[in-house]
């Protein structure tokens, strides 16, 4: 009997959300497109950064100097201002993002072992990329400056004495769409899953179908499985097949068990579903549903998840609301998975605290719905 | 019933029932209050089995507010309902599957087509099989819907939507029916036929409660009570009801002055009061009062026009105006009369 009405609500549901275009199209093509714009256009990898240089030195260091930035791979030689007032034109246009201002004498005071000093003009119209040039202009500038310093004491240019030997594992290219894949994942999770389940419950309350099942011998308990297994299933394709989709576009190397992928993403979307479903009980009109799903759950995933912004760099008060945000530990689990090939118990701690926050907001929801039911 | 083997296996209760003629509906003293306002006050009535209850009264006067504490959605604040035998107040859940509900916003979905309605609203009643496809045919049949039934529902005109809404809600056969206002937005000729439909159902034993503000519509009613600011103003037949005005005979005057008529018979010692009726005014003459053509007389001689009149039966609408008139809005009545009371004193303080 109970099986009778669950699959009654569920199958209205999905006839509902086939009928209904634009919700279709959110939860089937805006994850493509998602990860083909965060695939392809977002790069937070910073490259051919356009430098202008005025050499007022024009010595072998100087062009040694130069070339070191150039050879980098990180900076691209595009223009040589003959005074500062074309060094503001160049920035101003912006066909230059740096200026190397490399002072007359550098060569000779290099080569004697007396300290000098370069210029180095950014735009900083772009935080961002301004704070990675700095370090790859602070990193080229310090062996250069060893090496000098070698020179110097013993004679002969044999190279720094002490370097980095950098290993990057499990994205050796540091490419930001492996990483971004996982986020995106759990990104989407919480789209189809709270704002979509929420919208739907408010909607058959606004419209009144609500009051009509009601009156039913139906109960919450299968009307809410029906209502929900819907979202659930397309949910969970959608994150297969982001993770498909992405491993042939971007090769992003599924090097860890589906069958622990499915079950974490599974984990995860009961407590989103459960979200939209408490959701669903406090607002009465769409409008709030969504605006509520949105501050608290589409938001918080997308800045405070680690997804974009690296929780490390936040201030310490953020760090502490990032606790509450399931996603948080979510694309922990994700990115052990998908990229370090790990298994499901080493994120014990993680997966812990996906339970609880399932098992929290489960409660609160069939509470309020029963409170409201009945 | 048209399918009796079917009810004898839903319940023991109503076999027992059938011997002892119980009352399908039994509201004793129902009482709902929404923190200090009392929407329904003290209400009491039986509905028996196959019998069309007819339930009248404004907007806000408590209508909804009953049906929805009969149907379980709501608990009393005080009193009980037995509804097919259970009280509903203990075990809502329970009363669920021996109802039908069908509000005045024909609850559907309208982006799904008609049939997919019927299974879904049959499903949710735990229909499935032979019974569901017999059940899905009765309802498309009697809707008039056969043919359309991959149409969307929010494509079909207030009358089909209507009575699939009637369909979807006695798919399961619910010896009771509840209907909120269910002609409200229908043309008159799809509320002929819906009335119709409603005629057949009470004829195979089920118990209707109806909800209206159309008074015409109530003349269908075996029984009606009237409902007026939360309490039960009256309770009969439409016969009964009109007994009201026993001894007070109504004259329905026509005159090309009606409001200067009215005011006139108002001032008259004969005339009880005074209500207008379209173009006419109905005059209900005190018990004492001398015949009709001295009235009249009196009347067109003092507003020098000439008058036409007759001694007419009372309407529901007679009856109703009278019950309204008669009930003293009390201090928790709905918005239209709070406002009348406490508009004079408002202007006590801004005119001293």
């Amino acid at each position: 009997m109970i099986l009778t009405k669950t699959r009654a609500v569920a199958i209205k549901e999905l006839r509902q959300i086939l009928r209904d275009r634009r919700t279709l199209l959110i939860l089937l093509f805006v994850p493509a497109f998602f990860l083909l714009v965060y695939g392809y256009a977002l790069n937070f990898d910073v490259r051919h950064i356009r430098l202008g240089v005025q050499d007022n030195d024009r010595s072998t260091s100087s062009r040694e100097l130069v070339s070191a930035f150039v050879n980098s791979g990180y900076f691209d030689f595009v223009a040589e201002p003959a005074n500062p007032a074309a060094i503001d034109a160049l920035i101003d246009r912006n066909d230059a993002r740096a200026v190397l201002v490399i002072p007359a004498r550098f060569g000779a005071d290099a080569r004697s072992g007396r300290p000098t000093m370069v210029q180095l003009i950014i735009n900083g119209d772009n935080a961002n990329s301004a704070t990675t040039v700095i370090g790859y202009a602070l990193g080229l500038v310090a062996a250069q400056s060893a090496k000098y310093e070698l020179e110097a004491r013993v004679g002969s240019g044999t190279g720094p004495l002490l370097t980095i030997e950098p290993r990057v594992w499990y994205n050796p290219e540091l490419r930001s769409a492996l990483f971004l894949v996982p986020g995106l994942i759990a990104y989407i999770a919480m789209l189809t899953a709270v704002v979509s389940t929420s919208l739907s419950v408010v909607r058959e309350k606004e419209v009144g179908t609500m009051e009509q099942v009601r009156m039913a011998p139906l109960g919450p308990v299968p009307y809410v499985l029906g209502k929900t297994l819907p979202y659930f299933v397309i949910s969970l394709a959608s994150a297969t097949g982001i993770v498909l989709v992405a491993m042939v576009l971007f090769d992003l190397p599924m090097r860890g068990s589906w069958l622990g992928l499915i079950a974490a993403v599974s984990l995860f979307l009961v407590g989103a579903l459960a979200f939209g479903l408490l959701i669903s009980t406090i607002a009465e009109t769409q409008q709030v549903a969504f605006q509520i799903a949105l501050l608290t759950s589409y938001l918080p995933t997308l800045m405070l998840s680690g997804f974009i912004f690296p929780i490390s760099s936040m201030p310490a008060f953020l760090q502490l609301v990032t606790y509450v945000v399931p996603a948080r530990y979510f694309l922990v689990v994700l990115r052990g998975i998908v990229l370090k090939g790990a298994s499901l118990t080493l994120f014990w701690r993680e997966l812990g605290a996906l339970s609880v926050f399932a098992l929290v907001v489960l409660g609160l929801a069939s509470l309020r719905l029963h409170r409201q039911w009945t | 019933m048209s399918n009796p083997d079917d009810l004898s296996r839903t319940s023991a209760d109503r076999t027992a029932g059938r011997e002892l003629p119980a009352p399908a509906i039994d509201a004793r003293h129902l009482s709902r209050r929404f923190g200090s306002f009392v929407a329904v006050d003290d209400v009491s009535f039986q509905v028996r089995p196959g019998e069309i209850f007819g339930f009248l009264g404004s907007n806000g006067a408590g209508k909804s507010t009953t049906i929805r504490m009969l149907c379980g959605l709501l608990r009393p604040s005080s009193g009980t309902a037995i509804v097919g035998g259970i009280d509903v107040g203990r075990d809502p859940e329970r009363v669920k599957p021996r109802i039908g509900y069908m509000s005045q916003r024909f609850s559907l979905y309208e982006r799904l087509t008609v049939d997919q309605n019927i299974v879904f609203f049959g499903g949710i009643y735990g229909l499935s099989g032979a019974r569901l496809a017999e059940r899905r045919a009765f309802v498309l049949e009697m809707a008039g819907l056969r043919g359309r039934e991959h149409a969307l529902t929010g494509s079909l005109s207030g009358g089909w939507r209507q009575r699939l809404a009637l369909g979807c809600a006695i798919l399961h056969q619910p010896p009771i029916v509840f209907l909120d206002e269910p002609t409200g937005g229908v043309d008159p000729l799809s509320r002929r036929r819906f009335w119709r439909l409603i005629d057949t159902l009470s004829r195979s034993g089920v118990a209707v409660l109806v909800t209206t503000h159309y008074l015409d519509e109530a003349e269908h009613c075996h029984r009606i009570a009237m409902i007026q600011a939360g309490k039960l103003a009256a309770l009969g037949t439409v016969a009964e009801l009109k007994g009201i005005f026993a001894g007070r005979p109504i004259v329905e005057v026509r005159s090309s002055k009606p409001v200067e008529a009215m005011r006139v018979l108002e001032a008259m010692p004969e005339v009880e009061k005074t209500s207008i009726f379209g173009t006419a005014v109905h005059a209900v003459l005190r018990p004492s009062a001398p015949d009709v053509d001295a009235v009249t007389r009196k009347l067109s001689s003092q507003i020098d026009d000439p008058v036409e009149s007759a001694l007419v039966e009372p309407s529901l609408e007679d009856v109703f105006l009278d019950l309204v008139m008669r009930t003293p809005a009390p201090g928790a009545s709905p918005p239209n009369a709070a406002q009348g009371v406490s508009a004079p004193r408002g202007d006590r303080g801004d005119n001293p």
